[in-house]
């Protein structure tokens, strides 16, 4: 099962509710900052990506959008 | 491939300017994907309140208007009795409904208004800078109360589901939190029932939400949200409080 997780990197405040809301625990702050200056929520592992939502559901940010096969 | 989860169109395009972490925006969501999904976003009136969500007009695809400190119900009762057909609804923090406004809100609840009230509990006030609210826990600390809420000295915090729930025009009184995946879930439920039965013309229905306020509480977003799940949901119970 194919899944996408897409980030809209500058709209992230790096809260990093979704890395803990992530089952498959593939989501990170990365080491760079984006445009507001935080360090913006990335996937790691795309590959283990299930597809759930979960990570979109509790940004409150609408930066994750999720596609699946 | 297909989306499983896209923004809603109910939101507007533009950023928020909440705290990170803060749950405004997850709530902001709910009420975006209710709208959508009942199809109602472009007859919707929403109330801004004041505090942190004053802006929420500028963030829902919806019709806004802004009303005085807490005087959110009284202006949502003149639109809903001018204009019966439209769904109208208003957006309050804690400082705002259960305090300054607690009388416009008694009243409105008391009547049986057609409206629906998302309240949003927090326990602090947040834009002016974590002073203490009517909601602020025992032994919470705020920065008008350093050295914590003491009953002796401000009381008990006020449970309003449970005290507007004593009068008989509430229809429907939920309390929920959006800390994780699962009760954001049941958030949404308790959103899109409450508007379901405003859109039924059933009476006055009023969703509490338990937010988290990281940055007011001195927390991470991780204790933030253990904080609502622990303490918070403790003494403000989740669940379905008066249902009609």
């Amino acid at each position: 099962m194919a899944a996408k997780v897409i980030f809209d990197r500058d709209r992230c405040k790096g809260c990093e509710l979704c890395v803990d809301a992530c089952p498959v625990h593939i989501l990170a702050l990365e080491e760079s900052t984006n445009r507001k200056g935080y360090h913006p929520a990335g996937c790691t592992d795309t590959s283990k990506c299930i597809g759930c939502a979960s990570c979109a559901r509790i940004c409150p940010d609408s930066v994750i959008s999720v596609y699946r096969d | 491939m297909k989306p499983v989860y896209v923004k809603s169109k109910g939101l507007q395009d533009t950023e928020l300017h909440y705290c990170p972490g803060c749950s405004h925006g997850i709530v902001h969501k709910l009420i975006a994907e209710t709208l959508e999904e009942l199809n109602i976003i472009d007859t919707s009136v929403l109330i801004c309140p004041v505090g942190c969500g004053v802006f929420a007009g500028n963030y829902l695809a919806c019709d806004a208007v802004e009303a005085a400190h807490g005087r959110a119900p009284a202006v949502a009762t003149g639109i809903k009795r001018t204009c019966p057909d439209q769904p109208v609804f208003t957006y309050q923090g804690d400082g705002d409904l259960a305090s300054i406004g607690i009388a416009e809100i008694v009243h409105a609840a008391m009547r049986g208004e057609k409206f629906t009230t998302i309240f949003i509990n927090n326990g602090i006030y947040g834009m002016t800078g974590g002073q203490m609210a009517p909601t602020t826990l025992i032994g919470q600390k705020a920065t008008t109360a350093p050295l914590g809420r003491q009953k002796e000295l401000h009381g008990e915090p006020i449970r309003m589901c449970e005290m507007l729930s004593s009068l008989g025009g509430l229809v429907y009184a939920e309390r929920v939190c959006v800390a994780d995946v699962p009760h954001i879930i049941k958030a949404k439920r308790a959103i899109k029932k409450a508007f379901t039965k405003q859109l039924n013309n059933e009476g006055f229905t009023f969703v509490e939400v338990l937010a988290a306020c990281p940055t007011n509480w001195a927390m991470t977003t991780r204790k933030a949200n253990e904080w609502v799940l622990g303490p918070m949901a403790e003494y403000y119970p989740l669940g379905v409080i008066k249902e009609v």
